[in-house]
């Protein structure tokens, strides 16, 4: 297990390979479908200093307001990450995203701003709600609720031992593709033997 | 004779019904779970991964929280004896989907297609999706079944034949397609999956057969010998792919293939795929004799 502390800079961040198992630490973003849109049609400045060299996290999260009113992640899995594939790397660029967290990879749009500007996408496991949840230990801001609504506001999270897997690193490798070369021959295989 | 209904009382056994199908995953999936954990190599990423999903279903079941954020499209199967009114079965459904949602059971996961607006309350057309079948029992059971958007968008539905796959109009076609669907979902679905399938039917009653297979317990058999024979043979191949927890490669990539056939048009054959994600999440609640039961 390596630990990621947040912010991060471009050095740490490539020294990280694909498989390596994470343990993430410090604050990070949400943003999903609509706040990814919201970024690239509006290009609000104020978001350069909330995502400045740390992660975005692709999730929906189920919240709930404790006795004092303050904001508690109930449950956090990751969602889907490739319905972001058409603004994520542009993200990357302007607002200096050092890393993107979310499900099932990204596409090699995001695998080539991954390399030029040294970022990696990092793999959380789905279903893990509660135990991802209790890893936020504060909910340091929301913004963008009114409009959005709960899954798809900015939440910026304050997270201790995050667990998560680098799919992509900022060398051009993503594990996705080797597993994916690898079933397809399989597949090939168990085609042909019918 | 009539059923006797205490609509506050069911209506809040229902809510417990949306609180146990989020929060407490079934024994057969635990157990599927836990051998898949078990065959993978000491310390692997992939012995990792569903370790660390056991200790989060384990958890989520003791502190009553939603095991999956995506508590997905909330589909019910109620059966009801004569007289009883699914006008008022409805509306208890929905007053408890909405009081459920507030105690955070359930994310609010309802969105206007045309405005992009969430209800907020699980509540729109079609939301919570009821099937309602009258039987002979005086019984009432209401199935639930929550299944999420990440494995919804890696379903699909087939025509056969299929020349891409070399898939012809017969039981090895079906096969074909099946490891298709499976492959290119990847761990998109978060795999490793447990696959419906409907052979057959029209567009609509394709699709709703492969999702009603997702009901059955995972070690049970199928009724049609060759069907079963088919759903081994498909587990024990489709593991070959290799495909892993969340696509992280590993020996374990579906948990279990179940199989509904219907008939069909002459010049339709469609073959549909339900594709659930692990975090598999159905309940019963029954009552009978005024008795209610969780099973």
């Amino acid at each position: 297990m390596i630990n990621i502390q947040l912010p991060i800079t471009e050095q740490e961040i490539r020294k990280l390979k694909i498989g390596d198992e994470v343990l993430i630490t410090g604050i990070m973003v949400t943003a999903r479908d609509a706040a990814h849109k919201f970024l690239i049609d509006e290009e609000p400045e104020e978001y350069k200093e909330i995502l400045r060299d740390t992660f975005i996290y692709h999730c929906g999260p189920v919240v709930k307001k404790d006795d004092a009113g303050n904001w508690e992640f109930v449950a956090a899995g990751p969602t889907t990450s490739i319905r972001e594939e058409p603004y994520e790397a542009t993200i990357i660029k302007n607002y200096s995203v050092k890393g993107v967290i979310g499900k099932g990879g990204m596409g090699d749009k995001t695998l080539a701003a991954l390399k030029e500007h040294g970022a990696v996408y990092l793999h959380a496991i789905g279903g893990l709600a509660t135990i991802l949840a209790e890893s936020v230990v504060k909910v340091t801001n929301v913004t963008m609720l009114d409009e959005l609504g709960v899954p798809e506001a900015f939440w910026e999270i304050d997270v201790k031992d995050f667990p998560a897997v680098v799919t992509m690193d900022s060398h051009g490798n993503s594990l996705h593709k080797t597993v994916k070369a690898s079933s397809d021959e399989k597949m090939k295989e168990l085609l042909s033997r019918e | 004779m009539t059923i006797q209904i205490n609509k506050p009382e069911l209506k809040d056994k229902i809510v417990e019904l949306i609180r146990l199908t989020s929060t407490d995953l079934p024994q057969d999936i635990i157990e599927a779970l836990e051998k898949a954990r078990d065959v993978e190599d000491k310390d692997s990423r992939a012995q990792n991964v569903f370790t660390m999903i056991l200790q989060n279903i384990e958890r989520s079941k003791t502190k009553s929280t939603p095991i999956c954020q995506d508590t997905g499209t909330n589909i019910y199967y109620v059966h009801y004896p004569v007289g009883v009114s699914t006008i008022e079965i409805t509306k208890l459904i929905e007053e408890a989907t909405v009081e459920a949602t507030e105690k955070a059971y359930l994310r609010p996961n309802t969105v206007d297609s045309l405005t992009g607006k969430n209800t907020g309350n699980n509540i729109g057309t079609l939301a919570p999706y009821i099937h309602f079948e009258e039987w002979e029992k005086e019984e009432i059971e209401i199935k639930l079944m929550l299944k999420g958007g990440g494995c919804e968008n890696v379903s699909g539905q087939y025509k056969l034949p299929d020349t891409k796959l070399g898939a012809g109009r017969d039981l090895n076609g079906v096969y074909k397609i099946i490891i298709d669907a499976v492959n290119n979902a990847q761990g998109l679905g978060c795999a490793p999956g447990i696959i419906g399938v409907g052979i057959g039917g029209d567009r609509t009653t394709s699709m709703i057969t492969a999702k009603e297979q997702l009901f059955r317990k995972l070690p049970d058999s199928n009724d049609n010998p060759e069907l079963n024979t088919l759903e081994n043979k498909l587990v024990k191949n489709l593991n070959e792919l290799g495909i892993g927890p969340m696509g992280f490669g590993g020996k374990t990539t579906v948990l279990g293939v179940k199989m509904g056939h219907l008939h069909r048009l002459p010049a339709s054959f469609f073959v549909s795929i339900a594709y659930m994600c692990w975090a598999h999440r159905r309940k019963t609640l029954t009552l009978k004799n005024g008795n209610y039961e969780f099973i």
